[in-house]
């Protein structure tokens, strides 16, 4: 163990090995693990903002299909009073059409009715001067009678 | 010592171990001083400077390409120990812009140390004899071949280490506290200082003795604990060599021995696995410590 020169030598070698390690060893590699560690922390907290995001999303889309389903339901119940009341009218619409029908038929028949009666007592005027007639064997003069005939047809009716 | 005879029949245990503990500082032999400032040990400054560039050159390629999306395993396995020693300093150094020097010099000083200390696991002879060969093929005499691979097992190489870390710390104590604070810490603290201007000159004298006796304590533990580690580890693999190194022929003591080296080869390289770790680690901490306490005031 003796000393000699090689001692101040270590220390120049020494110094100059610190100097290299301190500026091409040291920074790049803390550098890159200060990086990845940013990331990674980036990278936790986007994770979370994700997490919330979509806890918010599938709030929302709950809020929506609710909305939904209401308005779905209010549209329905408004659809089947508008067709119930189609129906009440249609239906009232026919009844009326139909008293009308059967108004206008009744009317029609009365008419025929009267039609036929003043017919038929026409006919029985004439089968009366007719079988008169006969039973006096002689012409009547329907010139002459028409007002006799007149007063039958008026106690005919 | 060292005659014609002994070097036809090899050397003796002692011979090899010293052999072995010479280092290569190009005066063919072992440094007569205690401390000699005109000699370099070559063959430690060779072997730091290696393992230094192999490590900041795995290092780099893993920062070349580092990308903060998914990385290979290559790069996390090197984020893996950029992230150990970044968080070792943000625990003991509370500013970020010394961080900004000081964690690289942690990260430095924890590969740099670790691969230095890891050539122990290279077998003890194998380098040696090829520089042997090398050292002989130069037209030199191989026996004054000296090669030792383990950097950290030479106080040299510690210590200035060591010392580098104290020069950081002074930085930071004037940078931190300016210089006049500073000074002022030097003489105030660890015994505080008095109004009494008599007592306050001893007070100032005792805690300035006290800061430099802190400063040498903790330079001269922190190079001696990795160089003490590792050179105790390297004797320890020499001694081991030396058992299989006894071998005569096939008869019983040689064989026990060689099993002997492969037991204790094995068992001591796996808890010098630990060791090598180890130290490397405690180099570091100290580091960050001791520039940590640079920032605090007492």
């Amino acid at each position: 163990m003796n000393l000699n020169a090689t001692l101040l030598a270590q220390i120049v070698v020494f110094l100059a090995f610190v100097v290299f390690t301190m500026k091409f060893v040291w920074p790049p590699i803390v550098k890159a693990l200060d990086e990845r560690a940013k990331k990674i922390a980036d990278g936790l907290a986007a994770a979370d903002k994700a997490k919330t995001d979509l806890a918010l999303a599938e709030k929302r889309v709950g809020e929506e299909l609710r909305k939904a389903r209401e308005s779905a339901s209010d549209l329905r119940g408004g659809a089947e009073k508008q067709a119930t009341q189609l129906v009440d009218d249609a239906r009232a619409e026919a009844a009326r059409i139909i008293a009308q029908a059967r108004e206008a038929a009744e009317k029609e028949a009365d008419a025929a009715a009267q039609r036929a009666k003043d017919d038929l007592r026409e006919q029985i005027a004439l089968l009366a001067v007719a079988g008169a007639e006969r039973i006096l064997r002689r012409e009547v003069n329907a010139q002459a009678h028409a007002d006799l005939l007149a007063n039958l047809k008026q106690e005919l009716r | 010592m060292a005659t014609g005879t002994e070097a036809a029949h090899g050397p003796t245990p002692g011979e090899y171990i010293a052999h072995h503990l010479t280092h290569f500082n190009g005066t063919g032999g072992k440094q007569a001083a205690l401390v000699d400032f005109s000699l370099v040990n070559y063959d430690t400054l060779f072997w730091a400077v290696a393992m230094g560039v192999l490590g900041c050159f795995v290092l780099w390629l893993a920062a070349r390409k580092a990308t903060s999306g998914v990385p290979g395993r290559f790069q996390a396995a090197v984020e893996l120990l950029v992230e150990m020693v970044g968080d070792q300093a943000k625990g003991l150094i509370h500013s970020p812009e010394s961080r900004k020097f000081v964690a690289p010099l942690a990260l430095t000083v924890f590969v740099w140390v670790f691969l230095m200390n890891a050539m122990d696991f290279i077998p003890v002879d194998l380098i040696p004899r090829l520089w042997e060969m090398i050292y002989g093929g130069m037209g030199h005499d191989p026996h004054h071949a000296y090669q030792r691979v383990v950097a950290t097992a030479d106080i040299n190489a510690t210590l200035g280490m060591s010392i580098t870390v104290l020069l950081i710390c002074l930085f930071y104590n004037v940078k931190i506290k300016g210089a006049g604070g500073w000074a002022h810490e030097l003489v105030s603290a660890p015994f505080g200082t008095s109004k009494n201007p008599i007592l306050a000159v001893v007070l100032g004298l005792v805690n300035f003795a006290m800061q430099i006796i802190e400063f040498a304590a903790k330079t001269i533990s922190h190079g001696m604990r990795l160089f003490g580690n590792m050179f105790a580890g390297e004797l320890i693999f020499m001694l081991i060599a030396l058992m299989g190194a006894a071998w005569t022929g096939y008869n019983a003591p040689s064989i026990l021995l060689f099993l002997g080296h492969f037991v204790a080869g094995m068992a001591w390289t796996l808890f010098h696995i630990l060791v090598v770790v180890l130290q490397a680690f405690i180099f570091m901490m100290l580091t960050l410590v001791y520039v940590g306490q640079a920032h605090e005031s007492h």
